[in-house]
């Protein structure tokens, strides 16, 4: 029992915005549907596979899952040199759902079979607990993620900083969600409408971070938490908005998220990061999209305590994640989906994390008919 | 990876550590990135820290909102 998650579940509450958005949605314009709206969380494509989300709307209004699960969207060149460090020897600390995540030739489960030192944790402490125990082996954390899980990971640096410690650093390959959603709305092939904005990366940032985005972009926008009601009162604000011609970011995880975000965690980022140019899986590069170590954080940074090149790694040619995660593809439309790709013998990292589009479709069986 | 979920803090102990209750267990929990955390609050958990506290007069204000939906 949990009153803060329970309550926004319940089914009564459910079916009532069901239907205030069905009443409302028939008010779009025929030559205005589908209206689109991506969201860009990977537990909103969880939450909307697990309970069925799609099926409770009419169908031209879509829910699109953009690049919002940060295993989907690393790089296979990132893997590639994650796998390298655990063959040179370090203990290479992980979430658990970058294990199965392919590199262009191997995955991390394959490094740890042939002898490497992977290892799961479920926080970046961890893996400083590690380090201190045996001072002697470099332990690596694999350091990926959106604006959430950034403070967390530079929290762990901090730690082993004051505590002293040369064999803890960090593979980052952090990913910043505003920089994504401007590629997303300038690319008018995608044809998204509104978007439904993450719940926990705006509880770092804050709600007024969009605010540049949707005054240039002009797309509805809700902050949104991920249960149920959350998603479906979502909804319904973002229809509204479109019928009204407002394009507006609205604040709907009052409960969690402030104007101006965590001050503490962005203190943190500001200290220990900068912005860099990073690879999206789907995206391609996207200008000042990352966030690296600082040049005086240098002792921290894997990749230069080791020289490592991280190049842009090889893909599986028949994996359409890049697709998917732009939303022009559903999973199911996928050839190998279901059949050469499952989450037992996954090809793309979309099947692999639990938050993947692919995984989700697949484990909740998402119904085609907002596909066809 | 994001498990973000809303857990209430049971004890806070040396600055910046305490505990959350998860499913009845105590669960410890980095509480450098809340000001001032007390227990009895809830706090979004995700990967091990805080980030965020929960407002339960605004959550408790929507809660009601959704039961009032018929
Ligand atoms: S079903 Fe598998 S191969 Fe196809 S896009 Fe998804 S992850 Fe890639």
């Amino acid at each position: 029992m949990n009153p803060y998650i329970d309550a926004f579940r319940e089914p009564t509450p459910a079916r009532a915005l069901a239907r205030r958005i069905t009443d409302l949605a028939s008010q779009i314009p025929k030559d205005r549907r589908p209206f689109r709206i991506m969201e860009v969380c990977g537990s909103h494509t969880m939450a909307i596979a697990r309970y069925a989300l799609r099926d409770a709307l009419p169908p031209w209004i879509e829910l699109i899952s953009g690049p919002g699960c940060p295993v989907c969207v690393t790089d296979p060149g990132y893997l590639d040199a994650a796998i390298e460090l655990a063959h040179r020897g370090a203990r290479v600390f992980t979430f658990g759902d970058l294990l199965r995540a392919p590199g262009s030739r191997e995955t991390l489960t394959d490094a740890r079979a042939g002898g490497g030192d992977v290892e799961i944790c479920y926080t970046p402490l961890a893996a400083v607990e590690a380090a201190r125990a045996d001072t002697e082996r470099p332990v690596v954390f694999l350091a990926i993620g959106f604006e959430t899980t950034i403070p967390p990971a530079i929290r762990a640096a901090v730690e082993a900083h004051h505590a002293g410690l040369k064999n803890f650093s960090l593979l980052t390959a952090f990913k910043l969600i505003p920089p994504a959603l401007e590629v997303l709305a300038s690319d008018a092939s995608l044809q998204i409408d509104a978007f439904l904005l993450p719940a926990h990366v705006s509880a770092i940032i804050g709600a007024t971070a969009y605010e540049g985005f949707v005054r240039v972009h002009r797309r509805p926008c809700v902050i949104a938490g991920f249960e149920p009601l959350d998603i479906l009162y979502g909804i319904e604000n973002l229809v509204h908005q479109a019928l009204a011609g407002q394009a507006c970011v609205e604040n709907q995880y009052s409960r969690v998220v402030r104007p101006f975000g965590n001050p503490r965690a962005q203190n943190l980022i500001e200290e220990w990061l900068e912005p860099e140019d990073a690879v999206w899986r789907g995206l391609g590069v996207v200008p000042r999209s990352g966030l690296r170590l600082r040049s005086d954080r240098a002792e921290f940074d894997a990749a230069r305590r080791f020289a490592l090149k991280i190049t842009a790694g090889r893909p599986h040619p028949a994996c359409r994640c890049g697709d998917v995660l732009r939303g022009i593809l559903h999973p199911q439309a996928c050839p190998l989906f279901g059949v050469a790709c499952t989450p037992e013998r996954p090809v793309g990292p979309c099947m692999v994390s639990s938050e993947g589009s692919c995984s989700a479709a697949l484990r909740y069986r998402v119904s085609m008919r907002n596909v066809e | 990876m994001c498990l973000g979920i809303p857990l209430k803090i049971l004890a806070v102990e040396t600055p910046g550590c305490g505990f959350v209750d998860l499913d009845g267990a105590a669960q410890p929990v980095d509480l450098s990135l809340i000001e001032n955390p007390r227990p009895g609050e809830y706090v979004i958990v995700h990967a091990g820290f805080a980030i965020e506290r929960l407002d339960t007069a605004e959550a408790n204000a929507r809660i009601q909102w959704f039961r009032e939906l018929r």
